[in-house]
């Protein structure tokens, strides 16, 4: 019992198959129970009044758009290793997902940064590195829809990812010292566990966290399903075209 | 590994096309920002650093997707790559030709170019040195780009979506240098950033150059 198993396409659906919806409702009910506890049962800050409440939509967006890249690093490295079909499949189908989630981040940030900052975009470093995510996302995807060789595909994007992430990180410390930053730093870190947000818009946030954690999961399972059904479908169309 | 580069030096300059261009691109987008932006010489004098960045990277995307594509379409990158040099020497020769053709004429005609925005004299080395230090950078990451891009029919779009986030370090801390410079501080901590940034480029790329090359050969 290995995670390796799982490089089987048959194994692979037979047990997404069951997990999928598993995923898909429980990630369905943490949203919907962060969101709707955040936006209706917390209490207004004090200061930013009730824009406070987008956090609960911003925060888990930019969370899962940084690992969704981190997924698709992993799966890209297993494809370039082991050149398990459905790792590269996996890398594919997270890319749009996690450029949804880069969207939603930056435009929520938007929203929250008209009241507060008094600006929609400021350039300032962790606004400009999203951007710059964005970018790679795009020309992640571009590249796979350009090339008409699926493993040639896989190969090249699979690069551009590993490559991708030494100059995003590389970006990401660049911009620190072109710019001082508008931004807040986290009111959660995780290395130090002194938080400075009160539990009564924690406890939300993090279920809202968890929910779109099992979102992307969900969605990233859902489309890698749809891709492997794809690749099925131009075997069958490929053998039947040769039979005649 | 000489002969490849003198080849590829002959064949830019005779054949045509990229080793003029880039540097006329650079000209005329220069000629432009002006009639964009108004002819005022402190506002001028402001921007020139960011302008000259720009278009320097811009001149240099324009010529990348040259690089391998003749190459694989008579089939002499299929040749190069059955040859005894290995694959990440053909890489880095073929960027260092880029880079000679390319980029050094940029280097050179950024300070008569600088005078015509009205870059501060203070600046000026600073400009130059940046783009020294920064477009062997460009080069190569370009090259890694042309070889990712080099099966396509229509890469030349594709390439510049790809190739430009990964020119944004670099981009910054040259343009930062020569800010700095213009203002009078000194600009040696970003040079030096992006000297080791330039340098790690060149020790790295190749080799993801070459494995994109292999895999659009198989």
């Amino acid at each position: 019992m290995s995670i390796w198993r799982y490089a089987n396409p048959t194994q692979f659906m037979a047990t997404t198959g069951w997990m999928l919806p598993l995923f898909g409702v429980s990630a369905a009910a943490f949203v919907a129970t962060g969101l709707i506890w955040g936006f209706f049962f917390t209490p207004d800050d004090f200061r930013q009044g009730s824009t406070v409440k987008i956090i609960y939509l911003h925060v888990p967006s930019a969370l899962m758009a940084i690992n969704a890249w981190l997924m698709m690093l992993v799966a890209s490295l297993i494809w370039l290793v082991r050149r398990h079909h459905v790792s590269a499949l996996a890398a594919k189908a997270a890319a749009p997902v996690g450029l949804v989630m880069t969207v939603i981040a930056l435009l929520t940030g938007a929203i929250w940064g008209q009241p507060m900052w008094g600006t929609y975009w400021a350039w300032d470093p962790r606004l400009t590195s999203f951007l710059i995510l964005f970018l790679f996302y795009l020309g992640y995807i571009a590249l796979w829809q350009a090339i008409e060789t699926q493993d040639t595909a896989a190969d090249l994007t699979s690069i551009l990812c590993l490559v991708g992430s030494v100059f995003a990180l590389l970006s990401r410390y660049a911009v620190n010292f072109w710019n001082q930053g508008l931004h807040q730093g986290t009111s959660v870190p995780v290395a130090t566990g002194g938080r400075t947000v009160s539990d009564v818009f924690f406890i939300p946030l993090a279920i809202s966290m968890i929910g779109f954690g099992l979102l992307f999961v969900a969605l990233v399972l859902l489309r890698t399903r749809t891709e492997i059904r794809a690749r099925r479908l131009q075997a069958l169309l490929a053998q039947s075209t040769a039979v005649e | 590994m000489i002969a490849l580069l003198r080849r590829d030096l002959v064949l830019a300059v005779r054949a045509g096309g990229g080793f003029g261009l880039g540097l006329a691109f650079f000209l005329i987008l220069c000629v432009l920002v002006p009639f964009g932006v108004g002819p005022e010489p402190a506002l001028l004098g402001r921007i020139a650093p960011g302008v000259l960045w720009v278009g320097a990277l811009l001149a240099c995307l324009l010529s990348l997707d040259r690089i391998f594509q003749l190459d694989f379409e008579d089939g002499t990158l299929d040749l190069l790559a059955t040859s005894p040099l290995p694959l990440e020497a053909v890489a880095s020769v073929k960027a260092f030709a880029h880079w000679l053709t390319t980029g050094l004429p940029l280097v050179l005609a950024a300070a008569p170019l600088g005078l015509l925005l009205n870059l501060p004299g203070a600046a000026m080395p600073w400009l130059v040195a940046g783009l020294a230090l920064g477009t062997p950078a460009l080069s190569v990451i370009g090259t890694f780009g042309a070889a990712l891009t080099v099966g396509l029919k229509r890469g030349g779009l594709l390439i510049s979506l790809l190739v430009l986030p990964l020119y944004m370090p670099t981009l910054l801390f040259g343009a930062e240098a020569a800010r700095r410079g213009a203002e009078g501080l000194s600009p040696t901590t970003p040079l030096l950033l992006m000297a080791g940034l330039t340098a790690g480029c060149i020790a790295v790329m190749p080799f993801a150059t070459a494995a994109a090359l292999r895999m659009n050969l198989r």
